[in-house]
């Protein structure tokens, strides 16, 4: 755990034919550091997100996942990186929608035998997570699509934590929520990765919320490059 | 990997409708392209399982296949008669063993009668050189006594003893009708899966005997024998419609066969039964694969309906396609998941058809066997239908490329971004 949670350094990113989104000289996020970065839509926060997972990779530059550079690795490899290390919260609809949110929980160990050892008891421990985020068992039994949005938010935070990966990515988890509940789930997501020791990198528009973070990064600072989108 | 058997199943469920109704086309395609080749099967041996031991058969001149169709099939009628005489000679020739006599052009309730003599019990042989068999009583010794075939028995609910009044000509709804001679039921014969289930069996002075007031087709008026007077006429026939011949050795048959149809007192033909069905079966050859092309192009339509189902819903499903990248499904495994999708459904689709087709065989096989004279076997898949079921799998096979292929590139394109 002693590497940083995210290294960046020289990165550079563009869409095939369009011009370079991302450019970016030096970011990092140290092991289980929660940092707030601000991103405006158009900021290239997106394809941030798309290279911290590993789905893309930088044209130039190093981009370092908790020490281990994902250009490095096969795409196989990248895939099981990301379902063992990371935890992902996406803006909305994160759920498979005809699962049960406890099985929409567990889901993540079910692509990462890594996770589901670190979880022990999946199911029990899906359902401490669960209560954690204020979840009650009646909730977890039902489908994710007779859940509230703010529900599916704690649910897919709990996706998020199961397994403890060191480094938990949101990207916009509050923006379909009322500002009263954006606080309490912005609380209890900071606590539980408090909780297992992971890293978070939160990304919003929401300036609003940003005070709730011991650090600040805004994207459209670090990032050198000029026609971003996305 | 674990996990995507389980996620399949889920997410199949959660679509029952159009994966049902995907599932469902399957099997219906499964079970015409099954049902036709069974029915051809079936239809096929049970031609060919009509008539064995006879070397060959004998009537008035006509075509080979038409003397096929009225003197074993039972189906259309004589154009002519031949002559007892003729039969006679054609009896003593020394390479000959045994003639049966058959006479036809009556019925009883839609069934054919046949009028022959006992040499039709002892030597007629169908399926596999099997001999005809009494499941009840005994063969006709009487000039009023009938023998009926299994179905008609089954059919009619005929029991030994029950009166029979058999009807003049062919049709179901005959109004001449011989009701003055009505015949007693003294045998039923065991089934065999031949047109002799449905025929009604009289000895030859049976038929001369109900036919001696007629003439031209039709009572003469004012001459109504009754069946005690007829014993005072002489019965023994005349002229019968065919005869089946039995050879001492198969050698002779040409020889035969040549004598027959150089017969000098009356234009005759003698056919060898055998090369005539393979003649009769060429004709329906031609239906029966453009029938089999038919349910293929419906198993096409069905997987192209499958994989319009699946391709469609890859649509709505982006976005489970991307959560499922962000948990670190890689594009194999998205792949891997569409692909059985169209699999699990093509194989539970034909798993169904087959249970479909032998609901089917067991359902309407009696009916049809009654109707038409089609015995449908509930045996078995045979090699040939897995074959088939095979080339159905692969086509599935095939198929599930298409969803699995655009859900690969979408995965792979989208990462994990969502869209909506």
């Amino acid at each position: 755990m002693a590497e940083d949670a995210l290294q960046v350094a020289d990165l550079r990113y563009r869409w095939p034919g369009q011009a370079p989104c991302l450019e970016i000289g030096r970011f990092s996020i140290a092991a289980g550091e929660h940092v707030f970065l601000h991103g405006p839509s158009g900021s290239g926060k997106s394809t941030l997100l798309a290279l911290v997972g590993g789905v893309v990779l930088p044209e130039r530059g190093t981009l370092q996942v908790l020490g281990t550079s994902l250009a490095s690795l096969r795409p196989a490899a990248r895939d099981r990186f990301r379902a063992d290390r990371l935890g992902i919260v996406f803006q909305l609809f994160n759920l498979l929608p005809y699962l049960s949110a406890l099985d929409n929980i567990t889901l993540a160990c079910r692509f990462s035998g890594a996770r589901r050892q670190r979880a022990g008891d999946v199911s029990a421990e899906a359902r401490r997570l669960a209560r954690r985020l204020d979840l009650d068992d009646g909730v977890l039994a039902r489908t994710a699509s007779s859940l509230s949005v703010g529900q599916q938010q704690r649910v897919a935070a709990a996706r998020a934590l199961i397994g403890s990966p060191a480094l938990i990515v949101a990207d916009e988890p509050t923006s379909a929520l009322d500002a009263q509940r954006q606080c309490g789930f912005i609380d209890l997501l900071m606590a539980e990765c408090a909780h297992a020791g992971s890293a978070l990198l939160f990304v919003s528009h929401d300036l609003r919320l940003a005070r709730r973070f011991a650090r600040t990064v805004s994207l459209d600072e670090i990032n050198r490059a000029g026609g971003a989108q996305g | 990997m674990t996990a995507t058997p389980w996620l399949v199943w889920k997410s199949l469920a959660n679509r029952r409708l159009s994966a049902g109704l995907a599932l469902l086309s399957i099997a219906l395609a499964v079970t015409l392209l099954l049902g036709v080749e069974r029915l051809r099967n079936d239809a096929r041996s049970g031609f060919a399982n009509t008539l064995s031991g006879t070397d060959l058969v004998v009537g008035a001149r006509s075509g080979p296949v038409q003397l096929l169709l009225y003197s074993v099939f039972r189906m259309g009628d004589a154009t002519n008669d031949i002559r007892w005489q003729s039969l006679e000679t054609i009896a003593a020739q020394p390479l000959v063993k045994w003639v049966i006599p058959l006479s036809l052009g009556d019925s009883y309730r839609g069934y054919r009668v046949l009028g022959t003599d006992l040499r039709y019990f002892e030597h007629y042989r169908y399926g596999d050189r099997q001999p005809l068999a009494f499941a009840d009583g005994k063969a006709f010794g009487e000039v009023f006594e009938a023998v009926l075939g299994a179905e008609v028995a089954d059919a009619l609910g005929h029991r030994i003893g029950d009166r029979i009044a058999l009807s003049h000509g062919t049709g179901r709804a005959s109004l001449n009708g011989h009701a003055d001679k009505p015949f007693t039921v003294v045998g039923i014969l065991a089934r065999t899966g031949t047109p002799v289930d449905r025929t009604v069996h009289v000895r030859l002075q049976a038929i001369e005997a109900i036919h001696l007031d007629w003439t031209g087709g039709a009572p003469i008026p004012g001459l109504g024998l009754s069946a005690e007077e007829t014993r005072k006429f002489d019965l023994s026939p005349k002229r019968v419609t065919a005869a089946l011949v039995g050879l001492k050795s198969r050698a002779g048959v040409f020889r035969v066969q040549r004598f027959i149809n150089e017969f000098r007192d009356e234009p005759l033909l003698a056919i060898l039964p055998g090369a005539t069905l393979q003649q009769l079966w060429g004709l329906f050859g031609i239906a029966e694969r453009a029938l089999l092309a038919i349910s293929g192009l419906v198993v096409a339509v069905g997987l192209a309906g499958l994989v319009a189902v699946l391709v469609a819903s890859l649509g709505e499903r982006r976005r489970e396609l991307a959560i499922l990248r962000s948990l670190g499904a890689g594009p194999r495994q998205i792949f891997l998941l569409l692909a059985s999708e169209s699999l699990v459904l093509a194989i539970a689709g034909s798993a169904l058809g087959v249970a479909m087709l032998y609901a089917l065989v067991a359902a309407l096989g009696p009916w049809l066997g009654a109707r038409y004279g089609l015995t449908l076997g509930l045996y078995g898949l045979q090699p040939r239908e897995w074959l088939l079921l095979a080339a159905v799998l692969a086509a599935a096979l095939a198929s599930s490329t298409v969803p699995a292929l655009r859900a690969y590139r979408m995965s792979v394109a989208d990462g994990m971004t969502i869209r909506i």
